[in-house]
């Protein structure tokens, strides 16, 4: 193409993916996840290892800074990781632009809601004074 | 292969059930007492029990096809064999974890 023979080979090929970007979108997929097999298993075990799952005993649990912090960096990178692999399926499979773009805005929305609204329950749940 | 098609399907899966289900469930612990027995009324419901299961699954699944594309990412695991192997590893371990994980929780010693 225009481009010629003198192009190098990471300028040839860059752009041509179904996202026409994404290298920083594409690590930050792989640190995040593996932030998340840590945290997600520390929910799991953290759950199991809970007296009770009453209201109660969960309430004490993310009181404490140990359950509190993790909790909320569950949540942000949870939230995080969870748009960015939503976002390469709707790239792979939505292949006209403005569906794409409008799609891709809504799952941003949603995701930034959510992680917004778990933040806060569980702020007032740490920093609560009643209940 | 279907692991690859199956680390997306679970993906989607723990984005609107999983983290749905979470936020749901912080709100819930913020909130007052009716708030929470209805969460806990829906989440020990025998759907709601089918849909947690078939969560945790989806989480064990995606873990571990997940630590396959990493390895995949550093250009190994890329012969047949190996990576046939490694495909029906994470199934066979998804199941497991999942079984143990339900084992604990229904049959263990917590009242």
């Amino acid at each position: 193409m225009s481009l010629g023979d003198s192009a190098t080979p990471l300028g040839k090929v860059r752009g041509t993916g179904s996202a026409h970007a994404g290298g920083e979108h594409w690590l930050s997929e792989r640190v995040t996840s593996i932030a998340l097999l840590l945290l997600g298993l520390w929910l799991i075990v953290s759950l199991l290892l809970l007296p009770a799952l009453d209201q109660r005993t969960l309430v004490e649990w993310l009181r404490l800074p140990s359950a509190a912090v993790p909790m909320a960096l569950l949540i942000i990178i949870g939230f995080r990781h969870a748009l960015e692999g939503m976002k390469v399926v709707v790239d792979d499979y939505v292949h006209e632009e403005g569906n794409r773009f409008a799609l891709n805005t809504l799952l941003l929305f949603l995701s930034v809601g959510g992680g917004a609204l778990a933040l806060f329950a569980l702020a007032r749940i740490a920093f609560g004074g009643g209940a | 292969m279907a692991v690859s098609i199956l680390h997306r399907a679970t993906g989607m899966a723990l984005t609107f059930a999983g983290l749905g289900l979470l936020t749901w469930w912080l709100v819930a612990i913020a909130g007052d007492p009716s708030g929470f027995a209805t969460f806990t009324k829906v989440a020990t419901h025998p759907i709601g029990v089918i849909v947690l299961i078939g969560l945790t699954w989806s989480f064990f699944q995606h873990l571990l096809s997940g630590i396959r594309h990493l390895i995949m990412d550093t250009g190994s695991a890329f012969e047949l064999q190996t990576n046939k192997t490694l495909a029906i590893a994470t199934i066979v371990g998804s199941l497991l974890l999942t079984a143990a994980l339900w084992a604990w929780l229904l049959f263990g010693t917590r009242a």
